[in-house]
Parts: C-alpha cells; sequence; structure tokens
C-alpha cells in the first residue's frame, strides 16, 4: 500500500518533471502588441492558447492605446535598452524600417521548410521578407477597398449595388434628393486617406495605384489621372453628413446600420460591427467591392526579435511555424473577421463576405491587380504615409483645387523622402 | 553648554555634517533636474541635427530637420494657430479674470461660495474640459441642436468642424478653464492694495471708475506679469485640450506646436523633425522667458 502511493507520488512528480522539460524544450516567447479591443483580444487569445498547448510559456505584453503609437514608443525604448520583445505586432515596411536596424531575426529555415513561399500571395510574402529572408509571419488579410450598403435604404430610391464610380454618384445622388445621407464617413485623417486610395484604385486602376502610391512614381503623383483622383473625392466630400468631423469608423457604420446612411466604404473590419450587432451579411447589409478592379491588401503580422535568450530563440521558431499553420489561422481570421494569410486554408466555415474577399484574392493574384494599402501602412514608410494624410485630409476639410492638392502632394512627399 | 560647544566644536564630524547638510540635501534633485531637464534637452537638440527616424542616430546632419521643417505646410499651420490661439486666450483670460476679479472685489455676499465656483473650472483637467465642450460644442448635440430645437431651424453654430473656425472653439474652451485662476490672482492682487490710497483718491474726488484706472490697476503690474507669464507657457504648451476637443481635426486645422510634435515624433517615426520642432518650441519659450528673468533679477538685485 505505501509501497502502492509513493510510486504514485514518483509518477506525479516524474510527470511534472516531464512536462516542464517540455515546456522547456518548447521555450518562451514574450509578444509585445496592441490587439485589446473585443474581437482582437479574443484572436490574440487563440494564439496565446495554440502556443500554450504546445507546451510553451506565453508572456504576454498587450499595450493599448493610440493605434500602436504607445507600443512603437514602448518598443522603441525596449530596443534601445537592448532588451527586446521577442515577438512584435508589426506590419508593412514598418517590418523593413526594423530590420535595417539590424534588429529583425531571420526565421527562413521555418520558412522554407514549410513552403511559406508557396502559401502566401507574392506581393505580402515580400513585406514579410528582408534582404530575401523572412522576418514576420502574417496573420491575416484584410481587403480595404469595401463598399457597405443598407438594402432597405437602396430599395427606397430603387438602387442597385453600384459598380462603377459613375453609378455610384447617380445612387448617391438620388438618396441625397431622398434626404438621406448618401456616405457614411469619419473624419479623422486615416479615414479620409482610406477613401482617397480606394478612390484612386477605382478611377486609376492597379498600375497606377502601385505607381503613385506605392513607388511614389514623381509623373504619376502629378498626372491627370490624380487630379481625377481628387475629383472623385471632392465628390463624395459632398455626400457626407456636416457632422463628420472626428467621428470614429464604427459610429459611420452604425450610421449605414440603422438606415440613416446609404454606404460606407471602409476595410472588412466594418464587418465585425455589423455581426455584432447580430446582422446577417447579404440581408440586413451588403457587402460588395468598391467600384474598380482589383485588391487593397492589409495585412497584420508578426514581426521577430534578435534575442540573445536560447529558450526565447526556441520559441521564436515555434512560433512562427504555429502563425502559419492551417488551425490557427482558421480560428484567429474567425474571430478577427478578416480572411487567412496562408492560402491553403479552406474557407468552409467563413461567411458569405469573406468567401467573396477570397475568391477576389485569387482572383486579384490571377490577374496581376493585388495592392498594398498606403492608408493601412503596408505600402510606404509612415513618414511617406503621414504625407499622405496630411495633404488627403486637408483636401478633404477645405476647398482646395484638385491641381492644388496633387502639386502639394508631390512636393511633400519629395521632401518626405529627403 | 551644547551651544557652545557647538558653537566651537571644531572639526567634529556632527559639525561637517551641519555644516554641508544643505548641500547634500540638495544634491540629488540637482543631480536629477540637471540630467532629466537640462540633459535630455541637450540631447534634444543633438537629435534636432541628425538625420534620426525610427530609432535615434547620432551622425551629424546639419540643419536639415529645420529645413524640412520649415518647408512643410502642417508647420506653418501650427505656428500660426499657436498665434491666434496664445494671442486670444491670453487677452480673454486677462479680461474676464480682471473683470470677474473687480467685480468680486464691490464686498458682495457671498464671495467665497462664488470665487470657488469661478475657480473652479481649474481644477479639472483639460482632457475633461475638451471632451465636455465637444459635446457642447458638436452640431449635431449641442449648442446648434439645442437652440434649433428651441424653434430656431437656421441657426447655425458649427465651428468645431468647420476648419477655418475650429481653433476658436479652442480657444472658447481654454478660457473658460483658466480665466477663473486669473480672477483670483487679480483678486488676491486687489486685496493687497493699501486701503488708505483708495480712500485719499476718494478723498480727493475720484469716482469708483477713476481709482480703478488710475490708482489700484497700475499697482497691479507684477500680477499682470505673472499672469502673462503662466497663460504664455500654458498656451505654448497646449495639447490635450486640442487632442480632446478636436484631435487636431478637422484635418490639421487645429495642430499646435505640441501636438505636430507628438505626430512626428510617435506617429510617423520622423524622430529628428519632431525633435527640430520641440526646439522651436524651446527658443520660442526662451525668448519670452529671459526678458522676464532678466527684470526679475536685476528687480531683486536694486
Amino acid at each position: 500500500m505505501a509501497y502502492g502511493r509513493l510510486s504514485l507520488v514518483g509518477a506525479c512528480a516524474a510527470g511534472l518533471l516531464l512536462s516542464s522539460t517540455a515546456a522547456f524544450a518548447q521555450g518562451e516567447v514574450e509578444v509585445l502588441h496592441w490587439w485589446t479591443s473585443g474581437g482582437e483580444a479574443k484572436a490574440v487569445g487563440e494564439l496565446k492558447d495554440a502556443y500554450e498547448a504546445q507546451g510553451g510559456t506565453w508572456v504576454d505584453s498587450p499595450i493599448a492605446g493610440g493605434g500602436g503609437d504607445a507600443a512603437m514608443t514602448a518598443l522603441r525604448a525596449r530596443v534601445v535598452a537592448g532588451d527586446p520583445p521577442t515577438a512584435v505586432q508589426l506590419k508593412g515596411p514598418g517590418i523593413q524600417e526594423w530590420a535595417e536596424q539590424g534588429v529583425l531575426a531571420d526565421v527562413s529555415d521555418v520558412a522554407s521548410e514549410e513552403n511559406w513561399d508557396d502559401k502566401l500571395p507574392a506581393v505580402l510574402a515580400d513585406i514579410m521578407k528582408y534582404d530575401g529572408e523572412y522576418v514576420a509571419a502574417p496573420v491575416n488579410i484584410h481587403r480595404v477597398d469595401w463598399l457597405w450598403a443598407n438594402p432597405e435604404v437602396l430599395a427606397k430610391v430603387d438602387a442597385e449595388m453600384p459598380t462603377t464610380w459613375d453609378e455610384f454618384n447617380a445612387v448617391a445622388d438620388k438618396l441625397q434628393e431622398a434626404g438621406i445621407t448618401p456616405l457614411a464617413h469619419g473624419g479623422q485623417p486615416w479615414q479620409d486617406a482610406t477613401l482617397f486610395e480606394v478612390v484612386a484604385l477605382g478611377v486609376g486602376g492597379p498600375d497606377f495605384y502601385r505607381k503613385a502610391l506605392v513607388e511614389l512614381d514623381q509623373d504619376a503623383l502629378t498626372s491627370d489621372t490624380m487630379v481625377a483622383v481628387f475629383d472623385q473625392l471632392r465628390k463624395l466630400r459632398g455626400y457626407v453628413d456636416p457632422n463628420f468631423s472626428g467621428r470614429e469608423w464604427n459610429l459611420a457604420t452604425q450610421m449605414v446600420m440603422n438606415g440613416e446612411a446609404g454606404f460606407q466604404i471602409m476595410g472588412d473590419w466594418a464587418k465585425g460591427e455589423f455581426l455584432a450587432a447580430g446582422q446577417v451579411p447579404g440581408e440586413d447589409f451588403l457587402c460588395a467591392a468598391a467600384p474598380g478592379d482589383g485588391f487593397i491588401l492589409n495585412s497584420d503580422s508578426i514581426a521577430f526579435f534578435k534575442v540573445r535568450d536560447e529558450e526565447q530563440q526556441k520559441g521564436e521558431k515555434v512560433l512562427a511555424s504555429l502563425i502559419m499553420s492551417p488551425d490557427f489561422q482558421e480560428s484567429f481570421n474567425l474571430a478577427k473577421g478578416s480572411i487567412p494569410a496562408n492560402e491553403n486554408v479552406p474557407m468552409d466555415d467563413f461567411d458569405h463576405c469573406a468567401q467573396t474577399s477570397k475568391e477576389d484574392l485569387e482572383a486579384a493574384i490571377e490577374s496581376d491587380s493585388l495592392v498594398p494599402s498606403m492608408a493601412h501602412e503596408m505600402a510606404v514608410p509612415r513618414s511617406v504615409r503621414g504625407e499622405f494624410l496630411d495633404v488627403v485630409t486637408n483636401f478633404f476639410n477645405s476647398d482646395m483645387s484638385s491641381e492644388d492638392a496633387v502639386q502639394t502632394l508631390a512636393t511633400s512627399i519629395d521632401r518626405a523622402r529627403l | 553648554m551644547s551651544a557652545s560647544a557647538r558653537s566651537d566644536g571644531g572639526g567634529g564630524p556632527l559639525r561637517l555634517l551641519e555644516k554641508w547638510l544643505p548641500q547634500i540635501v540638495l544634491a540629488p534633485i540637482f543631480g536629477l533636474s540637471l540630467f532629466f531637464v537640462y540633459g535630455f534637452t541637450a540631447w534634444t537638440l543633438y537629435i534636432s541635427f541628425t538625420k534620426s527616424r525610427i530609432l535615434p542616430v547620432y551622425e551629424w546632419a546639419g540643419l536639415i530637420q529645420y529645413e524640412r521643417l520649415w518647408s512643410t505646410p502642417r508647420w506653418y499651420v501650427a505656428v500660426e494657430n499657436l498665434f491666434v490661439f496664445g494671442g486670444l486666450f491670453i487677452f480673454g483670460c486677462l479680461a474676464i479674470g480682471l473683470v470677474l476679479a473687480i467685480l468680486l472685489d464691490q464686498r458682495i455676499r457671498a464671495e467665497g461660495a462664488l470665487r470657488t465656483i469661478y475657480l473652479y473650472p481649474m481644477a479639472l483637467s483639460f482632457i475633461v474640459t475638451g471632451t465636455a465642450w465637444k459635446w457642447i460644442l458638436n452640431p449635431g448635440l449641442g449648442v446648434e441642436k439645442l437652440v434649433r430645437d428651441l424653434g430656431f431651424p437656421n441657426f447655425t453654430f458649427d465651428w468645431l468642424v468647420n476648419p477655418d473656425y475650429a481653433i476658436y472653439t479652442v480657444v472658447i474652451a481654454a478660457i473658460w478653464q483658466s480665466s477663473g485662476y486669473v480672477m483670483a490672482l487679480f483678486l488676491a492682487g486687489l486685496r493687497s492694495v493699501d486701503d488708505d490710497l483708495i480712500k485719499a483718491a476718494a478723498i480727493d474726488g475720484a469716482g469708483p471708475i477713476r481709482s480703478y484706472v488710475s490708482v489700484i490697476l497700475p499697482m497691479l503690474g507684477p500680477v499682470f506679469l505673472s499672469s502673462v507669464i503662466i497663460l504664455t507657457h500654458l498656451a505654448i504648451k497646449s495639447f490635450d485640450l486640442v487632442i480632446a476637443l478636436t484631435g487636431g481635426g478637422p484635418g490639421y486645422a487645429t495642430d499646435l506646436p505640441a501636438t505636430f510634435m507628438y505626430a512626428f515624433a510617435f506617429q510617423r517615426s520622423e524622430l529628428g523633425m519632431a525633435a527640430a520642432s520641440a526646439i522651436m518650441m524651446l527658443t520660442t519659450i526662451v525668448a519670452i522667458m529671459v526678458p522676464y528673468l532678466y527684470s526679475e533679477l536685476r528687480g531683486s538685485q536694486r
């Protein structure tokens, strides 16, 4: 009896030892992020659970506020002090900027072993790489150029979902006559810039978009097409209610939900608001690509930092592999409303809008019309993006002429690249 | 006995300690402010001469950040707003504060309660003031809607969302916040004026207005000066009020140098340019403070 009990204790001790060595084997990661709002926190919880299920130790460092400004400040301090976190929520050219400082870790061995190149759209894979080596892993793909609409409001003026900007203007005019705000919009610089880039793609097409908003080509920036883009933006300004200044994007979404406004142009995170209100896509609200040909890509990703601790180095590799795993990508994106970055993930459990997004993504890759978002920090460094935001928001909030806006934009961008 | 032992106690350790005590007590504070205030100011100055972007770099790049700063239209908006805001804010607070102080100085009843009421806004943080005024001035929620609902459907008061007037809403909120404080300063000043002087003026036949203008107000010079200095630095460092009230918008129409600096340092990864704008703010303060300190020091030497 006593012997039995002893052996039980022994087995328990051995078990504990085993589990602790397992944790040891899977290493430790500290993840710095600003996914702190409802759906986001739930999504990052998926990653934490998946990582801990493999026996690793997860140290959570959420830093709320300011769309990541606070987190970036904390990151700067940690990197300068020589104590970076293992992994950080970073995106777009921000990844390249940190990589240039020589602080990002190379996870190419994991990437080549798992064939990331075949699983990711080439545009996205390039953003994750520095000098040809993977330094970050994407968790999702958001589409920016979505048009959200209230079907009841459209029915009131007997209108269909528009597919060109002319049609959009026609429907908007009708709505305005009927006394309904045609376009729900929040007056914050990044939202103005979101409208701007959606119009730029719609009016100018993917090649123009790439030249002007990604390569920052001066000829494209000062072209007549850019003037036409600002002209359409001026039209949109007329469709917005006078009280839009400083409004949050989700309040604009609510205006569409309540039937106060007909449309909203916003990325697919707006879907989360509709779903949270218990609305059904296709019935209570409509989703369609904004007029034009193409797909504006926005993606969240986790960048890996050079750490000295061996446990953390081990954890880094495990985390990299985990982020790209189909199971995680599916559960994370179901929680966050976006679609998986890993193209091999089946879309059966996703809703109608997400499935459309996926089909359009594949079509866009096929026809080479997939472009990175400028407004959401996927295309240009933050300093250049800031100049875009200044000019666009100033144009949107004044009676500046399109020609003046184009000239100011071209010179500002020149200065930001100095 | 002990007192005499102390006074001629020579070089005992206690005596030494007593001699050096003030220096020992003050040294840590002195060191800390030297490092955290003046050290970091010097560091910022140095950064403004480099090409620092996302992280500080220490390679000398001359005046390039200042050139970029002064060719940015948004910086001009910020500086112009500072003059509009600063000028109106200082003038408004002085005028309202002085009038309130003079009215309160008439030995009215319940003066203590009234003084507290006027002074109380100062106890709120600018974030609270900004948020409250944001709701009051919002055309869809506040004053405009109220007056329209009262039966004036054409009444318009949309300064908050009008880029040409938005900066004046910041002025309104700031004056509301700070004029009570200026009133308290002036009231203290008024109370310190010698009663005999006022009586003498009255005997000479001066009415209340004349005695205020010719006798009392000229004696409030130092209070004016301190009020202006306090209000000036409040204006130059204004940040939270703008963030809460307008978020710098519409567009960047209500940007001030402080919000400009924050945007460039923390949102745009332009540390060098942000440092240059911070140095411009510092030089503005210095340009105002140095003559003041000079006059103060000269005054005390006399």
